[in-house]
């Protein structure tokens, strides 16, 4: 029960987001300086997600070679940055991290 | 009729290469759903109820944890704040269409929807049934959501942890986040948020994950008033 709530919870948080301002447009004006805040809000929130995913995998701080996917994390963004591809930057990454696994 | 066909089929096309990414998304995340130990139906009926993929990754997690429920619809509302950023950008197309198609193409509202939707809206002569290029590309990348999930749900349990492939949630942010990256106000807005978070770390209820996001928010801010970037052109109805 608990889960089905839960779920129902995460499906109205994200609906009533996308929802609002589709909804109050006619309403409500958005400053601009709010506007140049929310800008941010991509390069912030995914950057925050992706470093507790590769430096604190499983939750604890790991910073050394030992942390296979921080040598891989890093390894995927050199490949991000230049080939800008999101699906040959998963390849990279994945086929980097198993290769690290293997070898070690 | 015909302009209406036209744009949806141009949203199917526009949104196929971005569609190549979604597929193995879907399937993994229907995989780790299972073996992180929530029951096939609720994990496929996520991807129709909240439709978001890297929520419903972090959420799984979250849930197998035994977090507890209201901090996981806290991380999803956190980790899906960047539609409302979509949203504020579209809702002057919305101005033209009644409350029931504001509700679908909200619902339909994604990262992979919203890339091409928001190029097609931007150029100035387009046809006024856009909306239906939004349906387009939103539509069609539900069907393949809900589908790439079951499959993934089925195969779940044979997939072994040892291919780590949780690990893609993190190199599908890098994919989409590197390229994001294209001035120094955002890189440094990135650099502190990583930074704040790796170091909040140890916070209960991902309250770093929020800090993170705030003080990043804030540097990039800060940054762009010492040096202003112009400001794009305003995407109107």
């Amino acid at each position: 029960m608990t889960l089905w709530l839960t779920i129902a919870g995460m499906g109205l948080v994200t609906f009533g987001t996308r929802l609002l301002p589709f909804l109050l447009v006619e309403r409500i004006e958005i400053p601009a300086r709010v506007q140049d805040a929310l800008k941010f809000v991509p390069a912030a929130v995914l950057s925050a997600i992706v470093a507790q995913e590769i430096f604190a995998p499983g939750g604890n701080v790991d910073i050394s070679f030992d942390n296979l996917r921080l040598v891989a994390g890093l390894f995927a963004i050199a490949v991000a940055a230049i080939v800008r591809r999101v699906l040959i930057t998963m390849v990279a990454g994945m086929v980097a991290l198993w290769a690290l696994q293997a070898l070690a | 009729m015909d302009v209406r066909r036209r744009e949806f089929v141009r949203g199917v096309r526009g949104v196929a290469p971005l569609a190549l990414g979604v597929v193995p998304f879907g399937l993994i995340y229907g995989a780790f759903a299972v073996d992180a130990g929530i029951d096939p139906l609720p994990a496929m009926l996520m991807s129709v109820i909240v439709f978001a993929g890297s929520s419903q990754f972090i959420g799984a997690r979250l849930i197998g944890a035994g977090t507890a429920p209201l901090v996981v619809i806290a991380t999803t509302f956190v980790v899906n704040l960047r539609h409302g950023l979509y949203s504020v950008s579209l809702a002057p197309q919305m101005r033209s269409l009644p409350r029931g198609w504001r509700a679908i193409l909200a619902y339909l509202l994604t990262d992979e929807a919203f890339a091409p939707t928001s190029v097609r809206y931007a150029s100035p002569h387009g046809p006024r049934a856009r909306h239906w290029y939004f349906f387009g590309a939103g539509a069609s990348l539900w069907v393949l959501w809900q589908i790439s999930t079951i499959i993934g749900v089925i195969l779940g349990g044979r997939v072994p942890e040892s291919w780590a492939l949780d690990f893609t949630l993190a190199l599908t942010f890098i994919g989409v986040l590197v390229p994001a990256l294209i001035d120094r106000p955002r890189l440094a807005a990135a650099l502190v948020a990583a930074l704040v978070a790796v170091a909040t770390v140890d916070l209960p209820n991902r309250v770093g994950l929020l800090l993170a996001a705030l003080l990043g928010i804030a540097v990039g801010v800060a940054l762009e008033q010492l040096r202003p970037t112009p400001r794009p052109p305003v995407v109107e109805a």
